[in-house]
């Protein structure tokens, strides 16, 4: 049994509810997580999928203690950074990263890719061969040393995608949070992005959490996947199990609600299982 | 075999001084159809949405071929004739925020378009904007007119522009990739309504989208583009029997499905691609 090297038990999230917000007032707090358990092992791969509002995200989020939990315990390789002040997290920021959906937003549009790229190292203190390192970084996510001078408005969304990747792997991570990093590209784009993250695991035995909330793309890069609704997790397993056989309600009802590639006359035929929405 | 509602007929547009975008397009959708346009991103495929519609970019130009529509050419039709002829044309689009006026009530918007196209009175308006909004399946429809746009969940939003779209009776609709923004669960609920209504009023469906799942599932027929060419012409069944086209195949190789073991994807070679 490999040793957790991501944990979190009785994970509880309160967020302010902005919705709720009175003038002059502080918003009062929503619970996002109700007591959430979830580990990742060394070299493990584990989808989280549920749809807007689940909680996948804040959980994500809460692991790399980019959210202070407002109960329960979160553990990173046997360290304790429940509620670790920023001075010392530092220290571990590059050793768990993160990819974003949104590489147009996450990436600065005056910067170059290199500089992007750059910043962490940079930014961890370290100051011996930049730009090999970064040219490596670039390399290894795809990109020829050619587009270190380029803008991210002059890039592709697939591009882009893997200077988020490129930055996210840099440091040399043992955790890689992705957030729904494939779900605005196109499915030629995307198999090649997902490609991409096979292969960096299989060399360098990163850990990944990859939320999404396209189950199919989490069948593809996972071993082990969990469903979370209403800031719970209603089932997790092996994605063997998982998919062939799933159990909770909830689970049946989205699996039933992915189209796939098949005819089949009758799937948007009214059913009762989902009579309410 | 009736005549069909909207005949494409060697659509060529480019670029003013620039790239062609689309070339020799031809594709026919009868009442009653959905023809759904696949492809990945710049292929193309919103853009022959844009030209039936005449809302294309101003820097793109039409070069050839014909758009029928209700057995009149819309290429290069005069502002107001092709306002007329618009009447019975309708778009959902792919984000429905942007789509509303985020300052006015559900209701105005609704009616305004149906008092400009049908010349109904305030009240007439109101009361079809209440039974269209029954008709999409929006619980406590008098309360939903009354809300602003942000006050509504995405799944709502797209209702209430099903329900816009169809409140005129159009003879064909456009729907750009109507579901992209949504949940799987709120998706299967859209795709489901969209189906219902387009039946109910025989209205003929050109259906922009990437996802072949989406086409298998509501689809009568499918024109596959690559680089603003079609590639591949079929009805559904026929293209889900047997992908004749190297690229559509691809694509088909490229899709990951949640019910095969995790094997791996094709990317698309780059000569394709």
């Amino acid at each position: 049994m490999m040793p957790d090297l991501v944990r979190a038990e009785g994970l509880r999230v309160s967020l302010p509810d902005i919705a709720r917000k009175r003038p002059f007032r502080r918003p009062p707090l929503i619970d996002i997580l109700h007591g959430v358990d979830f580990r990742i092992a060394r070299g493990e791969a584990v989808g989280i999928v549920g749809e807007s509002g689940s909680g996948k995200s804040t959980l994500g989020r809460a692991l790399l203690r980019l959210i202070e939990p407002a109960d329960g315990q979160i553990s990173f390789d046997g360290q304790d950074i429940t509620h670790a002040p920023e001075s010392a997290l530092r220290p571990l920021r590059a050793r768990m990263t993160m990819i974003f959906q949104n590489p147009l937003a996450a990436l600065n549009p005056r910067r170059t890719v290199a500089a992007s790229v750059a910043a962490p190292l940079i930014a961890r203190g370290e100051t011996g061969d930049l730009r090999g390192k970064t040219l490596r970084a670039l390399d290894r996510a795809g990109l020829p040393a050619r587009f270190a001078g380029r803008y991210p408005h002059q890039l592709s969304g697939g591009q882009r995608q893997r200077v988020g990747i490129a930055r996210a792997i840099v440091t040399e991570p043992d955790f890689i949070l992705a957030d729904e990093i494939v779900s605005g590209l196109d499915v030629t784009t995307q198999a090649q992005v997902l490609d991409l993250l096979r292969e960096l695991r299989r060399e360098t035995g990163l850990s990944l959490a990859f939320i999404a909330h396209d189950l199919s793309v989490v069948r593809v890069l996972c071993e082990r996947v969990v469903v979370m609704h209403g800031g719970r997790i209603v089932e997790e397993g092996a994605c063997v199990d998982l998919f062939a056989n799933p159990i909770h309600p909830y689970t049946r009802r989205l699996l039933a609600a992915i189209p796939l590639p098949e005819l089949d006359p009758h799937w948007l035929d009214p059913d009762m299982e989902e009579s309410t929405a | 075999m009736t005549a069909p509602v909207l005949a494409i007929e060697h659509l060529s547009a480019a670029i003013t001084r620039g790239p062609a975008l689309l070339h020799d397009i031809s594709l026919t959708v009868a009442a009653g159809e959905v023809h759904g346009l696949v492809g990945t991103s710049g292929a193309g495929k919103s853009m022959i949405g844009r030209c039936v519609l005449g809302i294309l970019p101003e820097s793109v130009r039409i070069t050839s071929g014909r758009i029928a529509f209700a057995n009149k050419n819309l290429v290069g039709l005069s502002e107001r004739a092709r306002r007329d002829a618009g009447a019975a044309l309708a778009l959902i689009p792919q984000d429905p925020l942007p789509a509303l006026n985020p300052s006015r009530r559900i209701a105005a918007q609704m009616t305004d378009v149906m008092r400009l196209r049908l010349g109904l009175s305030h009240a007439d308006a109101d009361a079809r904007a209440l039974a269209m909004l029954e008709e999409v399946h929006i619980r406590d429809a008098a309360n939903v007119l009354r809300r602003y746009p942000h006050e509504l969940s995405g799944g709502m939003r797209q209702r209430v522009l099903i329900a816009t779209a169809f409140a005129c009776e159009p003879r064909l609709i456009v729907a750009d990739e109507p579901t992209t923004a949504l949940d799987v669960t709120v998706q299967k609920q859209i795709l489901r309504l969209i189906r219902e209504l387009q039946r109910r009023h025989g209205t003929a469906l050109l259906f922009v989208t990437h996802d072949f799942g989406v086409v298998a599932k509501i689809c009568d027929s499918v024109s596959v583009l690559n680089a603003g060419r079609i590639v591949e012409q079929a009805a559904v069944a026929a293209l889900f029997a047997q992908p004749k086209h190297p690229y559509t195949q691809a694509l088909f190789a490229a899709t990951p499905r949640y019910d095969r073991p995790g094997e791996a994807l094709r990317p698309l070679p780059v000569d394709l691609a």
